[in-house]
């Protein structure tokens, strides 16, 4: 699976959105994807509401359209499962333009195709607006263990290097004629990955060592900014509030 | 006034057995730029990360500014005496420039606006405040190095002791860094390759060979000695 | 997979949720509670590692490519608290950050890419490290067979998510039969590339790996070696046998998984409908030829990987106890 582009998913920018404080955008975000997630998947109006509202988030954070649907192809292997499920799936047959499907894979491939693509799109926006080091720092606001955040700040910060160290190791041995097509052919790839582990762990140690001589005793600082303002958890709070009460009408309408 | 650092008679094995540092007896007082010179394999490195007790010696003694060095006085030694790694990779650790510049000093318990104090005057110091916000693996070489600086005087140490500083520096870069530490009014101890940098920088130098101190001087001279710099596989580029 | 949000239903989500909720935190309090002080950057350091070999496409055959999932291969090396709270920040992040994975279907995935990998591979590893010769080529088999082992671990927890959560009528049989079927060959590369890459680590650095603590300081592996492609062909060739069988049980027409369930007493004869009970998902026992079955596969599969998890986090907090009174 690829694991996506990091720094291409920020956009810089000076909109209300961006502005917001991480943590509040951070748990907007988590609820919009919750109301979504629990909506009856007949309740289409539901659906709309939600679409309306990620729309007025992306116009609002200046985020193109066009940003969008790249990012999306993430998920094109869902889109095409649910795609397909119409045709492999068991139900009643109905007709949809001269090809007989089942019923129900339509209502199953509606649903997943509709939350995947809500749900993707709420986290494209929230990486979109807020820069990955005060999406770290949102979630430590919002009670995730600091050991989890500092443990997850350490591993965006040495990615890019490490992956770069990878890649030159790639280079190297294709440089020397290594274009393997089989299994069996993969163990200078496995050998790198190994090598990479014991430089990578060498260079925790040094990193470790330059964290002592700046005070380490085991604990990481508290570096917290100040509290988000209150006018930004309204701000932010209206659109999963709205959706939430779209989702919990829905829901009433379908027992 | 006790001399900013005075080393007695260290001495280091690694655990496999091998010696690293042989008996190495240096003082350095306080104001001076002193330039650790010497092959690879010297105990140069080795030295340096016993100065701030991140490598504890078999006999000898180390003490800065009259604090001897022990399980003690570690943190303060750890305050006093400013390390810049080689890799300024391994330094820069935090998710951006100003948590990397705050560290330090949060961990000696500043906090709130003494803390931002704090972080904006280091930062100041060498020239980075504009890359506060920054993420540092997205930071060129030189304002790596730079960075990796500020992060170490936000401690306000006694001593600076840098490892190899202009390694992978540019020219412009380089220049950059040796008029930055001359403007710095702190105890330095240099260890570098790069000769002409420590005939720049500093007055005085030390020669290490295989884990010992084999020559001590104005720096100007020794480097004139080409036989005693061959000697020990060094010479100038000029 | 990184699932995405909705994939399976709430209740699912939920469950697994605070499974996966409550799994880590126990995991991250001994990552906490290690001696060494060490942990955080090595943790995030690691986590980096397995992330960037996420990336890595190796080669499976004839131009297709395959990528590694990485979890039992973090615990052999970290030890398996330590793995798993390390591929958990990779998913998390994967999902936060890099908008990669739903966040409401965060309990699954963490669920089946963290903690059933590396604490299901690490339990794994230590068995067939009992079965297999105490030297570092015996090592690194065990390690192979881990990893191949987590990734059908993964694939059968998946399954049995989609029997409670599905939302598709796709039955349980056809979800198990393809998934199983398919990682018991996509699994082969994970075990290959683990086993190879744990085989450099021990060759250069055997005192960072935490799996193979105690081992008596071998030599390198003289003697006869089990070509590797040797090995790889065998290997499909098993694997493809037991894919067919899988696929039989899926299969419309499973009468010789029925013969066999029938003979050995596993099942009672059909007529009862056991998946009637309102905890499984419609969809995914509608279509089912033999309930029975599908609820033993079930059951059986559920057991071995609540069996291996188990193991492995006994083994997790056994190492800690055992740590924290040698120093």
């Amino acid at each position: 699976m690829g694991a996506g582009h990091a720094h291409a998913l920020y956009i810089h920018g000076h909109s209300r959105v961006h502005l917001l404080a991480p943590e509040v955008k951070v748990a907007a975000a988590f609820s919009m994807v919750v109301a979504v997630a629990i909506t009856p998947r007949e309740a289409f109006w539901a659906f709309a509401v939600y679409g309306a509202l990620v729309a007025a988030v992306a116009v609002m954070a200046s985020v193109p359209p066009g940003f969008l649907a790249v990012r999306l192809t993430a998920i094109l292997p869902f889109i095409a499962f649910a795609f397909l499920i119409p045709f492999v799936a068991s139900g009643d047959r109905v007709e949809v333009l001269g090809l007989s499907v089942s019923g129900e894979g339509l209502w199953s491939a509606w649903n997943i195709l509709v939350k995947a693509v809500l749900g993707a799109t709420t986290s494209i926006l929230l990486v979109a607006t807020t820069e990955v080091p005060e999406i770290l720092r949102g979630m430590g606001k919002l009670k995730v263990p600091s050991v989890f955040v500092s443990i997850a700040g350490f591993m965006v910060r040495y990615l890019e290097l490490i992956a770069e160290e990878l890649g030159r190791m790639r280079n190297a041995m294709r440089a020397r004629g290594y274009e393997p097509r089989w299994l069996w052919q993969a163990g200078p790839y496995a050998s790198a990955a190994g090598t990479l582990f014991v430089r990578s762990y060498e260079r925790s140690e040094r990193v470790h060592a330059a964290m002592l001589s700046r005070g380490y005793d085991g604990a990481m600082p508290d570096l917290s900014s100040k509290p988000a303002r209150g006018t930004d958890w309204a701000v932010a709070a209206a659109m999963p509030v709205l959706a939430l009460a779209a989702a919990l009408v829905a829901i009433a309408g379908w027992l | 006034m006790p001399p900013a650092l005075e080393v007695n008679r260290l001495s280091y094995s690694y655990p496999d057995g091998k010696r690293a540092l042989d008996e190495v007896t240096l003082a350095v007082e306080a104001g001076e730029r002193v330039a650790i010179l010497g092959p690879n394999g010297a105990g140069k490195t080795t030295l340096a990360m016993h100065l701030n007790g991140l490598f504890r010696a078999n006999t000898g003694s180390i003490t800065i500014g009259g604090l001897h060095l022990d399980e003690k006085t570690l943190p303060e030694i750890r305050r006093r005496v400013g390390l810049v790694f080689q890799d300024a990779n391994d330094q820069l650790f935090m998710p951006t420039v100003r948590d990397d510049v705050g560290f330090g000093p949060a961990n000696l318990g500043l906090a709130g606006h003494d803390l931002d104090e704090r972080v904006s005057e280091a930062m100041g110091a060498v020239g980075v405040s504009a890359l506060a916000g920054r993420a540092p693996h997205h930071l060129s070489g030189g304002e790596k190095r730079k960075v990796a600086i500020a992060t170490v005087l936000a401690m306000e140490p006694e001593i600076l002791v840098l490892d190899e500083p202009s390694a992978g520096l540019d020219p412009a870069n380089r220049r950059e860094l040796i008029d930055l530490l001359e403007g710095i009014d702190i105890t330095q101890i240099v260890v570098t390759h790069d000769l002409p940098l420590a005939l720049d920088l500093c007055p005085r130098a030390v020669i290490m060979d295989g884990g010992r101190v084999v020559a001590e001087g104005a720096t100007t001279e020794l480097l004139a000695d080409s036989r005693l710099l061959a000697g020990h596989r060094l010479e100038m580029p000029y | 997979m990184h699932a995405p949000d909705g994939f399976l239903n709430a209740g699912t989500a939920v469950a697994t949720g605070a499974i996966s909720l409550g799994t880590v935190g126990m995991a991250l309090r001994q990552v906490k509670q290690t001696v060494k002080e060490n942990q955080v950057p090595l943790a995030g350091i690691a986590a980096a590692f397995i992330f960037a070999a996420q990336m890595l496409n190796f080669p499976v055959a004839a131009g297709t490519t395959g990528h590694l999932l990485g979890g039992a291969l973090a615990a052999i090396l970290l030890g398996p608290s330590m793995g798993a709270v390390v591929v958990t920040v990779v998913v998390v992040i994967q999902s936060l950050v890099f908008a990669d994975g739903g966040m409401t279907a965060l309990g699954y995935n963490v669920l089946n890419m963290a903690i059933i990998p590396a604490f299901g591979g690490y339990a794994l590893f230590l068995a067939s490290k009992k079965l297999l010769p105490a030297t570092s080529g015996g090592v690194v088999a065990a390690a192979g067979l881990a990893a191949w082992g987590s990734v059908l671990l993964s694939a059968m927890a998946f399954s049995i998510e989609w029997l409670f959560g599905a939302t598709a009528p796709v039955s349980f049989a056809e979800v198990f039969g393809a998934m199983v079927g398919t990682h018991l060959l996509i699994g082969m590369g994970e075990g290959v590339i683990s086993a190879l890459a744990l085989g450099t680590v021990l060759a250069s650095r055997p005192d960072l790996v935490v799996g193979v603590k105690g081992l008596p300081r071998t030599e390198p592996s003289v003697g006869r070696r089990i070509p590797v492609r040797t090995f790889i062909i065998g290997g499909a060739l098993t694997a493809l046998l037991l894919a067919g069988v899988v696929s039989q049980f899926a299969a419309d027409d499973p009468d010789g998984l029925e013969a066999v369930a029938n003979e050995t007493g596993i099942i009672e004869s059909a007529g009862d409908h056991p998946l009637d009970s309102g905890v499984f998902a419609d969809y995914a026992t509608a279509g089912i030829r033999n309930e029975s079955l599908s609820l033993a596969i079930a059951g059986v599969a559920g057991t071995l990987i609540v069996l291996a998890v188990g193991t492995g986090v006994f083994a997790a907090v056994r190492q800690r106890r055992d740590s924290t009174t040698t120093v």
